[in-house]
Order: structure tokens, then C-alpha cells, then sequence
């Protein structure tokens, strides 16, 4: 293996076990950001040793290993400065029993548990409510995501710097406030969850939006998002939201290929040519789907979303779509997350379900709804509705309001196309 | 980026020789580490060649051929799909994957890069180019 090979080799073995070792290590020394340096230096040392020794059989345990041992290290010098001696002794003792002669060995063997356990509390603590969304985000790809500072500044379209600073005072503010390295208690945990759904579905959105032009990490965040997402949902079989958030993204991403036309242009999920949709992944989120309601109880916001995803994708030609269990299911959603925007997208499927006119109503009762103000779909739909009532001239000038709306120069294109073609019907 | 990892067939497993626990078990393990590592897509064993058959286009006709087929190397046993970030993420999943056949089994796997659809889709400009051409 040329030097440069068994580094791409090494930077594998770190992607996929990085998060794992980070996690261990953080519970033992009990915060996240001495934990990555120290799995850090474990990197590095397998790049001194791995290329002429060969990877060891077992890289993630080699990491493992490596990585507790400077752990222990460090608690044994700070041991050495602390004036509790006594209770970091024990500490010491109860950590020092862990390490037995064939430590390898015993840590290969180490119950998938533990691992999982402190997955599961590295997730929440990157995910934490004390950060911001932009600091969730970027110690999450770090952390469990395994992305360099330039994958994710590249992603965001931001300076490495930033993300760099982002991430040193993301670690900084949970060692200040003492986080615990813990998963949440029963009470605090729909709420806790609730913010690692919504990151890992923020970083999926952040891919979901890119465009052709784009560096090719943006597109590749879809890809981590949902890594994560089964990943979460691996370690949190039991929680329906999880499996809803999974099946979501399994089937959003099953339409990538179908989502922009050869000149890249944008495709709305009705136009779109459904042989492009990944039969694969659609399968995978009607899986996931079944699972989450398999478990019972109320439906939440993932899984009724991810419900009516299935929905479309179940349907092998627009003309086929059940449109009244769309209605059913945006009624539902409703209820449980209530929104403009989820009010409007109602009132598309109440359209389709019961005609222009009954959809229209819905769409005019929100027509001073402030956070919609500059949202260009608000208009689309309701020249869509007008159009479809034969109010053309009304239905134009609907179009071109959304076409100024919108920044997107493919969208604004799309709409004023839109406009001529209400312009011209007889 | 998506790999499909081959089991290739056996004497053995044309001969549909159940494997034995310690091998059941490690197969199990391995694909429960795929899954938890969000990393697997897809698997299957496939049965004997002998429940199979063939279809052969030949001079725009194609005929059926039941199995069993005699060149077992021609044959595969099993695949598993995974998604990862780089070809080196799979060749390392790759590495891992426990001997299909048993320890101290003769066996061998094959890894092949999917095509995705993106692969595709320069063909519509492609063809809309010629369009262009032929007018001209």
C-alpha cells in the first residue's frame, strides 16, 4: 500500500470510529472536548504506527485503547494536581480495574451496550438546548459525523474559521456549565430528543437545498443526516418519532434524481418523473413508517410528515395520489404541530381533494398571517387555486407577486412562466 | 456512494449446506454492526442455482434454462448493500466482512460500486444535444 493509500485507509477506519471512541472517552473523563483531543491523539499515533505495522485486525479497539490509555493519563496527572486525592483515587482504582493485561482483547469484547450507551449521551450532548442551532449543528457533524472543519465549512458555505471558532466555543460553553455527559431523565427527554431530531433534520434540509452548482459536501449532508438518523434510530428503537424522522428521510432522498430537470432546473413533486424515485430507499421508509406505528400511541409531527411522504410515494403516478388521506394526515399534523405553512399545504390537499374553491377559502384565510408575508408559495398556491377557478386575470397577478417574492432566479422563472401561461388561456 | 458486496458461490453452497452457527452468528454481527453504524442498505442469501433459472437472448430470441448451473464460479451466494462516504469506507466495511464460507473456508467476496441515477442523467442533454445537431 502506497503512504498515501494507507492514509485514506486510516482517515476510514477514524470515520467510522471516531464517534464511538470520542464518546468512551468522554465518559471517562467526562467532557467532550478534552474527550476529542485525546481521541485526536489517537488518530495520530495510528498514523505513525498503522502504516508500517500494517492496520491491526481490530482498528476500532487499537483506537479504543489508545485513546483511554492517554485518557487515564491525563486523570492521573490532573490526580497528581487535584487536592481531592481520595475521591479521584477511586476513581482512579475503579478505572483501573477496567484495565486488565489483554486490554485489547477485553475491550474488543466490550459490550455493544456500553458503546451504545455512550453514543446515545455523546448525541444528546452535542444536541444540547444550552447551544445554538448553528453550534448544535456544526459539534454534531464533528463529533458524531466525523466531518473536518473544512467538509463542514464547505457544506455551509462558510469560512473555515467560523466553523473552527463555532466548535472551540460550542466545547467551551458546555465545559463552563458542567454539562452532564448523560442522557437526558424520563421528563426532560421528548424535549431533549426533540432538538436532536431537529438537528439532524436541519443538516438533511441544508443537503436537501443545494443546487447543482454547489460544492459537492452540500448534497453529501443528506447523506449524513440520515447516516445519523439510523444511527439514532439503532440506538433508539422504541421512540416512534425517531423511526418517523428516518422514514422521512428515506423517502425525501428517494427523489433526489427526480427533483431537478437535466438543466437544473427545480421539479415540483407532482411533475416529477417517478421512475427516477430510488425504489430502495422508499421501501426503506415504508419499513421505517410501519415500525414507528407499530410502536402506538399518538402520531407526532415525523411520523404524520413522514406519512404523507409515504403517501405520495405510494402513488406510481400523480394522477393516483389519495388525496383525502393527505387531507386526513395534514389535518392531523394540524393538530399536533400547527403552522402557516402547514395550514397552507392543507389547503393545496383540500384543493385536490375537494376542489379549487373549497382550498381557496382556507388560502384566504391566510392572507394576513404576518410570517407569511414573504413567503412566494403563500401567492403560488392561491394563483394556482384562482387559475383552476377560471379567475385568470386574478391568477396572473398572483403569479407574478410570487415570481418578485422569490430570490431563486429558477423559481422566479418558473413562476413568470406560470403568469404567460394563465396570460394566454382563452 | 453505494457498494454491493458479493458473496461468490461455493461447491458448498450450491450444494445448500446450511452454515454452521459460528458462522450464522458472525454474519448476524457483522450486518447488525452495518445497520448500527447506519451504514447497510440491503442484504439477501440467495438459495441454490438449483431453484434458479436462466433467460439467453441469442440472434433476438431468449430462452429459459433451468438451474442447476455447473460453473460455480460464475455464481454468486449472497450480496449486501451499504452506503458510505468513500470507496476506502467500503473497502474497510469490506475488510470486516467475516469468511462467507466459514474460517477456515476457501471463499472470496467481490465489491462493486453502484451507479447512481446522477450517473445518468447527462444522457436527456445529451440526447437533446443531438437533437439540436440534427437540425441544424
Amino acid at each position: 500500500m502506497t503512504q498515501e493509500a494507507t492514509h485514506r485507509a486510516i482517515e476510514a477506519v477514524w470515520r467510522i470510529e471516531s464517534a464511538k471512541v470520542i464518546a468512551h472517552v468522554a465518559r471517562l473523563v467526562r467532557d467532550v472536548g478534552l474527550a476529542e483531543e485525546l481521541a485526536q491523539d489517537a488518530l495520530v499515533s495510528a498514523l505513525e504506527h498503522w502504516p508500517e505495522a500494517g492496520l491491526p485486525n481490530n482498528p476500532g479497539a487499537w483506537l479504543m485503547a489508545a485513546a483511554k490509555n492517554r485518557a487515564l493519563d491525563r486523570l492521573r496527572q490532573d490526580a497528581l494536581h487535584a487536592r481531592k486525592h481520595e475521591e479521584l483515587g477511586h476513581d482512579l482504582d475503579a478505572l483501573q480495574a477496567h484495565v486488565v493485561p489483554d486490554f485489547v482483547d477485553a475491550l474488543a469484547e466490550a459490550s455493544e451496550d456500553d458503546i451504545g450507551d455512550d453514543l446515545l449521551r455523546l448525541v444528546f450532548t452535542a444536541c444540547h438546548p444550552l447551544l445554538s442551532t448553528d453550534a448544535r449543528v456544526a459539534l454534531t457533524l464533528r463529533l458524531i459525523g466525523g466531518l473536518t472543519t473544512d467538509e463542514i465549512a464547505r457544506a455551509y458555505l462558510v469560512p473555515e474559521k467560523t466553523i473552527a471558532q463555532r466548535i472551540v466555543r460550542a466545547k467551551r460553553t458546555l465545559t463552563e456549565a458542567r454539562v452532564p455527559f448523560e442522557v437526558p431523565r424520563a421528563a426532560d427527554l421528548p424535549a431533549r430528543l426533540g432538538s436532536v431530531l431537529e438537528v439532524i433534520y436541519l443538516i438533511f434540509n441544508e443537503g436537501y437545498s443545494a443546487t447543482a452548482g454547489d460544492d459537492w459536501m452540500r448534497p453529501a449532508l443528506c447523506a449524513e443526516a440520515l447516516r445519523m438518523g439510523r444511527i439514532v434510530a439503532e440506538l433508539m428503537p422504541d421512540e416512534s418519532e425517531v423511526l418517523g424522522l428516518v422514514a422521512l428521510m428515506e423517502i425525501q432522498a428517494s427523489r433526489t434524481s427526480a427533483r431537478v430537470d437535466a438543466e437544473g432546473r427545480p421539479v415540483l413533486l407532482m411533475d416529477q418523473d417517478r421512475s427516477r424515485w430510488d425504489p430502495l430507499l422508499i421501501r426503506r421508509g415504508l419499513i421505517a413508517l410501519a415500525r414507528a406505528e407499530s410502536l402506538g400511541g399518538a402520531r407526532g409531527p415525523y411520523v404524520l410528515q413522514a406519512a404523507l411522504a409515504a403517501c405520495h410515494a405510494r402513488a406510481r403516478k400523480a394522477e393516483a395520489t389519495d388525496w383525502a388521506q393527505i387531507v386526513a394526515l395534514y389535518d392531523a399534523l394540524a393538530q399536533v404541530a400547527p403552522s402557516p405553512v402547514i395550514e397552507l399545504n392543507r389547503a393545496v390537499a383540500v384543493g385536490m381533494a375537494f376542489g379549487p374553491a373549497a382550498g381557496l377559502e382556507i388560502v384566504d384565510a391566510l392572507g394576513d398571517e404576518p410570517s407569511l408575508a414573504n413567503y412566494h408559495w403563500l401567492p403560488s398556491v392561491r394563483g394556482d387555486l384562482l387559475a383552476k377557478l377560471g379567475r385568470l386575470d386574478e391568477a396572473r397577478a398572483e403569479f407574478e407577486r410570487a415570481a418578485d417574492m422569490t430570490r431563486n432566479a429558477r423559481e422566479r422563472d418558473l413562476l413568470m412562466a406560470r403568469a404567460h401561461a394563465v396570460k394566454s388561456s382563452p | 456512494m453505494r457498494f454491493m458486496i458479493i458473496v461468490r458461490a461455493t461447491p458448498e453452497s450450491e450444494a445448500g449446506v446450511m452454515p454452521e452457527e459460528p458462522l450464522l452468528a458472525a454474519m448476524a454481527g457483522y450486518h447488525e454492526a452495518l445497520a448500527k453504524a447506519g451504514v447497510l442498505l440491503d442484504g439477501a442469501g440467495l438459495q441454490p442455482s438449483a431453484t434458479g433459472w436462466r433467460v439467453r437472448y441469442r440472434a433476438g430470441r431468449a430462452s429459459v434454462i433451468d438451474g442447476p448451473f455447473t460453473e460455480v464460479k460464475e455464481l454468486i451466494a449472497g450480496y449486501t448493500l451499504i452506503q458510505v462516504r468513500s470507496r476506502e469506507e467500503a473497502m474497510e466495511w469490506a475488510r470486516r466482512f467475516p469468511a462467507p464460507m466459514g474460517e477456515q473456508a476457501d471463499a472470496e467476496i467481490e465489491v462493486r460500486q453502484l451507479y447512481e441515477m446522477s450517473d445518468f442523467a447527462p444522457s436527456e442533454a445529451i440526447d437533446r444535444f443531438r437533437a439540436m445537431e440534427a437540425q441544424r
